[in-house]
């Protein structure tokens, strides 16, 4: 009898809402891009989130962070199944770590479907800043045409009369030179679609020494821009044209493989190496202590994924379970980002500065990108207007 | 739209053609004379990229480090033809596919292991600016370096195969491969050879695009099936088939993808016409093989009567 009792009794203690209690750890699950061609922007966002929880203490918010990483080999299937699996059987609390656009977008509606939150820490879609903004996807990063946008302001402040485009004949590639066109107000000296993966720009870079343009816009993201440069270099061209491109083709990847012709390309990023703030000093310092290379813009994105999850279970004081109170908490980005200010839109797409960077060498000799000044301050997106969220 | 922009089209054309002739030349030797369809050409082409990649910073000299890959490259294709390819040539051309496709992935797989997915080959300095041919025409030096090369290479090529008594032994195994056996030439060794010569072409391409393109896994692959459209528009079997093909390949996509685009917006709005002149341009190359094997179904230059 005094068993069935005390069965009931754990019974409805089990029903009773129990008071809000912090839980005891906190589980991310991180999904990227670690292995084949593509491999090296994954393995960076990784890296930097890892040295975050770690210089944190191994925590997140006071509490003990469990990061369990897995790999996407660059195929938006196995990103799916990864996604299942940290949600389904991990039960984690905070998904993150998608480098392409294709793969998180075929991921993250598991993510929706379960209330989990997806902090993006590099690819941020205009759809999901628009008319499918969700309320569980932030961006950690930049809206994908941002860097576009910039560079197209750059080249309108600069005075250029005549520039040429380049980029690969897909979706991101048309879009991206829509970005750029949305800013850029000279004439169009031409407009090239390549084929996607090519490898050899001869025809084209005889195309661009007959146009004479004043400056060269590319949107051709990794091997492909790497070629690029080198053939524009080789065929003289960067004598009198003036080459710009998106922040992420001319970082410190791009500069480790080409070298020496990357010197005095022009670039907009939402962040650079030598910032002047004291979370990105600790940043750069530390990422070079632990990793021996310095850090690109996806390394960047990756630390401030962590800072900013860091910021929001501490501000709901470990009390993950509430989603709700954590959105709000991300939504208040109550962190020092590596960029400088940062603030989230309604549509949680950041609102942000975005600077003019020249590849040049430091104190040590070493090429990297220095801040020559600010395109756009406190830039958002242009599709939030769309967005129903409040 | 100058002449001087012609001009340089023109080069550029030459230049990925030539490049394509010493891809082409191994593989139209070994399909014509030995029967075989061997995938894995590509992968010797990628080996011989990594390993130019490897002796050039070993030895620090760019000529060094690309003359001691030829061999290198040929030794490991002769050691790969003794070894492997060698028990195929009695089997059908599925079979030989099916093998060789296996082939390229463990090839992939074991430079990965090796080197990692990719080698920096910088550029020779002296060669990486563009030189002043005409008043007015600027070409890189480095490419024109190519297309010296590849034309002397393919001048060598074309003695040693019509001038030579070993050239003479091709020839006659591509025309009739039992008559030449029945007449007592010495067909494996001939077979070894003949493979090292191929891997050797395929690593002077490789050391010399490396600079130009990037040394990395899979690089074969595609290059591979421009080098197959090649053989098929010279006639499988022929080596001056395979420097017509190679410069006609080369230069129609080179001028479609300069001036292909420009016609159409001629014609079409804009818009279409940015769309449709990459599009077509790059199916150009595979129009040229229909439109010459509708033509001459065995190709331009027929081996065999």
């Amino acid at each position: 009898m005094t068993r069935y009792l005390l069965a009931l009794a754990w019974t409805a203690a089990g029903l009773l809402p129990l008071p809000a209690q912090a839980a005891d750890k906190v589980k991310i699950g991180f999904i990227s891009t670690l292995s084949g061609p593509s491999a090296a922007l994954g393995i960076d966002i990784r890296d930097a989130f890892l040295l975050s929880v770690k210089l944190n203490g191994g925590k997140l918010g006071g509490l003990p962070a469990e990061v369990i990483v897995g790999d996407d080999q660059f195929k938006p299937d196995v990103g799916r199944q990864l996604a299942e699996k940290n949600i389904k059987l991990d039960k984690v609390d905070f998904l993150t770590g998608f480098v392409f656009s294709n793969i998180m977008l075929a991921s993250v509606p598991v993510a929706f479907e379960n209330k989990v939150i997806y902090v993006s820490p590099n690819a941020a879609p205009s759809p999901l800043a628009g008319k499918q903004c969700n309320p569980y996807f932030f961006a950690a990063s930049w809206p994908n045409d941002a860097y576009h946008e910039a560079a197209g302001q750059y080249a309108t402040t600069k005075g250029y009369q005549a520039v040429y485009m380049l980029a690969p004949n897909y979706q991101a590639g048309k879009d991206s030179l829509e970005g750029f066109k949305r800013f850029y107000k000279g004439r169009v000296a031409g407009e090239v679609y390549t084929q996607l993966g090519q490898l050899d720009y001869s025809a084209e870079l005889a195309q661009v020494r007959a146009a004479k343009p004043e400056a060269v816009y590319i949107f051709l993201p990794g091997g492909m821009g790497v070629n690029f440069i080198k053939q524009f270099v080789a065929a003289g061209l960067s004598k009198d044209i003036q080459l710009i491109t998106p922040g992420f083709s001319s970082d410190q990847d791009i500069i480790r493989a080409v070298g020496d012709p990357m010197l005095g390309i022009f670039d907009a990023a939402h962040w650079a190496l030598d910032l002047d703030n004291a979370a990105n000093k600790k940043f750069v310092a530390e990422f070079e202590k632990e990793y021996k290379r310095l850090p690109t813009v996806y390394a960047s994105q990756g630390y401030d994924t962590a800072l900013l999850i860091d910021s929001a279970v501490r501000e709901v004081k470990g009390r993950i379970e509430n989603t709700e109170g954590v959105r709000m908490a991300l939504k208040s980005a109550k962190f020092q980002s590596v960029r400088g200010p940062f603030r989230f839109n309604r549509n949680q797409y950041p609102i942000q500065n975005y600077y003019l960077r020249v590849v040049g060498k430091d104190s040590q000799g070493r090429l990297v990108n220095r801040t020559m000044g600010t395109i756009f301050k406190d830039r958002g997106d242009a599709y939030v207007q769309e967005c129903p969220m409040k | 739209m100058s002449w001087i922009l012609i001009v340089e089209q023109a080069l550029n054309g030459l230049q990925f053609g030539l490049m394509l002739f010493l891809l082409a030349a191994g593989l139209t030797l070994v399909f014509g004379i030995m029967d075989m369809i061997n995938l894995a050409h590509g992968s010797l082409y990628m080996l011989g990229a990594f390993l130019a990649a490897t002796l050039v910073q070993a030895t620090g000299s760019f000529a060094a480090g690309v003359l001691l890959a030829i061999p290198a490259t040929a030794i490991l294709g002769m050691l790969l033809e003794v070894s492997v390819l060698r028990t195929l040539y009695s089997r059908d051309h599925l079979s030989q596919v099916l093998a060789t496709f296996a082939l390229i992935l463990i090839f992939n797989e074991a430079v990965r292991i090796v080197w990692g997915p990719d080698m920096p080959l910088p550029m020779p300095a002296a060669l990486s600016g563009p030189v002043q041919l005409l008043p007015g025409m600027y070409y890189p030096a480095y490419r024109l370096l190519i297309i010296g090369v590849g034309a002397a290479v393919a001048a060598l090529l074309y003695l040693l195969v019509a001038r030579t008594r070993i050239g003479m032994l091709v020839r006659a195994g591509a025309s009739n491969r039992e008559m030449a056996l029945a007449m007592g030439v010495n067909i494996p060794w001939l077979f070894t050879l003949l493979f090292g010569v191929g891997a050797g072409l395929c690593a002077v391409a490789g050391a010399l695009l490396g600079p130009l393109l990037a040394v990395q896994v899979g690089m074969g692959e595609n290059i591979l099936i421009l080098a197959f459209v090649v053989i098929v528009i010279g006639g499988i079997g022929s080596i001056r088939g395979a420097l017509v093909g190679s410069l006609l390949v080369g230069i129609v996509d080179t001028i479609g993808r300069a001036f292909l685009p420009i016609l159409f917006g001629l014609f079409f709005q804009p818009r279409v016409a940015s769309a449709a002149g990459p599009a077509i341009a790059s199916v150009l190359v595979y129009l040229l093989m229909a439109v010459v094997l509708y033509i001459k179904p065995q190709g331009l230059f027929p081996a065999r009567g």
